[in-house]
């Protein structure tokens, strides 16, 4: 039963990532609307992504201190292993998830109540591709944002660990610069971007749809909002497992 | 012109419309009336294209909407204007915004153009003063007549309306029945309005369907509807105190 409604959600999903996946009806429509979209998706979600990736690169750099750190290891391995979180996992897939909640919530509602209002009915008698007008330009800009928002995460993150580093005198700037410049790899930061844009599809494609096929009302849009996290946040850790094998191997 | 041949509509096997049949004429408001799940409401949405009828044909100008492809549809809906019962303005958008969207999308008119357009439409609707609100700061009835201005923007051959005065007080939806009248003879467009309001039905009734457990139960104007002879419709139109007295005053 319940492989079956996903087998079926499944299909209704690439029938309506057809119809979003087409060629816009009027180019300068869509660029203003992917324009409005990249300020609502992506730069409102800066404060949020700074904010949460300067406390963590500081808690991770706490973490690693105390867990890490022994008279066999190197002092620049706190350092080197606060980079690599963040790197990896932290700027990329931890982030994803927290925006799945921001973002993600924020599509299905706003798309949901244009469909109990009849916003989407009036869109389709007009004979405009509701689901490309209103879904593609969030996808676009997401997706154009999300490298940005990943960079500000990493960059933020080890300005957290300096700051710790300085306020607490756990490790020196010496000992931690040292250790974020350790063997460092470019291809880990591209790692994070391909993995972030593969979230941020995930993000806005699929709370679309929860928001796109809502019926009733403000409960139902509520409801939608809750199913798309989650699914959004269950899709991203198992892709997550996809591209961290394709791309670290 | 539109025509609406032995139309049938079924949710679950249960059948909503049974073989309807009519003809809505340009220049001309229809009123579709019934009680609440006579099948007004899928009548209309069958007649827009939002819903496919089981049986029957419905032709606009001769043009059967079910042999169109998706392109001609769209083409189609473009000639087409609808209201809404709760508007369905685009919030995101100011006034003037949602009138230009339609000229935006489909119009090759420059942007000075559109603007100048919108503002037509506006002003049409007693409303140019209120172009840089949002839709949220507008009353219900306000609503109602920027969703006329939107719908009127693209000079549409058809205009439906869905329960145009649901949530309006008298002299409000007075106002909205003398704009849509106004309109539909104005431009000659073919109007459909599904009502319950029977202020609507004797002001602007230039053509009338009763509807009941999805037939068409009588057919007719604003000028024979109080003298039928039909009891499904008399039991529906005189359920009201106020038209009963109305009768009665008439009668005598």
């Amino acid at each position: 039963m319940f492989l079956a409604g996903s087998i079926k959600s499944f299909g209704s999903y690439l029938i309506l990532m057809r119809r979003v996946l087409s060629r816009p009806q009027r180019w300068s429509v869509f660029f203003r609307q992917t324009l409005h979209e990249i300020y609502q998706l992506g730069i409102n979600s800066i404060p949020i992504v700074l904010l949460i990736s300067f406390f963590i690169g500081a808690v991770i750099c706490i973490q690693m201190k105390l867990n890490v750190e022994s008279p066999w290891m190197p002092k620049f391995v706190v350092g080197y292993a606060t980079r690599e979180i963040l790197l990896l996992e932290f700027s990329s897939s931890i982030m994803c998830l927290i925006l799945s909640g921001k973002v993600g919530s924020n599509i299905t509602s706003e798309i949901g109540t244009m469909r109990v209002t009849q916003q989407i009915d009036a869109l389709e008698i007009m004979g405009v591709n509701s689901a490309n007008f209103l879904i593609l330009p969030k996808i676009t800009a997401l997706m154009s944002m999300i490298p940005i928002l990943v960079i500000f995460s990493i960059a933020t993150g080890i300005a957290g660990a300096f700051a710790i580093g300085e306020f607490t005198g756990i490790i020196t700037a010496e000992d931690l610069t040292t250790g974020l410049q350790h063997e460092f790899k470019q291809w880990y930061i591209w790692c994070s971007i391909i993995k972030s844009f593969a979230f941020a599809f995930i993000i806005t494609s699929v709370a679309s749809y929860y928001g796109y096929r809502v019926t009733g009302g403000s409960v139902e849009v509520g409801q939608a909002s809750t199913n798309a996290v989650v699914s959004c946040s269950v899709l991203i850790l198992f892709s997550d497992i996809i591209l961290t094998q394709l791309l670290m191997q | 012109m539109i025509e609406v041949l032995s139309v049938s509509k079924q949710f679950n096997g249960q059948e909503v419309l049974k073989e309807i049949t009519a003809t809505f004429r340009n220049g001309e408001v229809s009123l579709i009336i019934g009680q609440s799940g006579a099948g007004k409401t899928v009548l209309l949405k069958c007649i827009v294209g939002l819903f496919t009828p089981e049986k029957g044909k419905i032709l606009y100008d001769g043009r059967d909407i079910s042999s169109m492809d998706k392109k001609e549809i769209r083409h189609l809906r473009q000639e087409i204007g609808m209201l809404f019962q709760n508007s369905a303005l685009f919030d995101s958008m100011s006034v003037l915004e949602n009138v230009m969207f339609p000229l935006d999308m489909f119009s090759s008119m420059t942007y000075n153009e559109r603007r100048k357009r919108a503002m037509f439409c506006l002003d049409r609707v007693g409303l140019s003063e209120a172009q840089y609100k949002n839709p949220d700061e507008l009353s219900g009835g306000m609503q109602k007549r920027v969703a006329i201005a939107r719908a009127i923007a693209l000079e549409p051959k058809y205009l439906f309306c869905d329960e145009p005065n649901s949530g309006l007080d008298p002299q409000t939806s007075l106002k909205i029945d003398e704009l849509i009248h106004g309109i539909t003879t104005e431009f000659g467009i073919t109007t459909i309005v599904n009502t319950h309001d029977m202020n609507s039905v004797m002001g602007i009734g230039d053509h009338v369907l009763y509807l009941a457990n999805g037939n068409l139960a009588w057919e007719g104007n604003k000028d024979n509807i109080l003298n039928s002879d039909n009891e499904l419709l008399n039991n529906f139109l005189f359920s009201s105190d106020l038209v009963k007295k109305v009768k009665e005053m008439s009668l005598k």
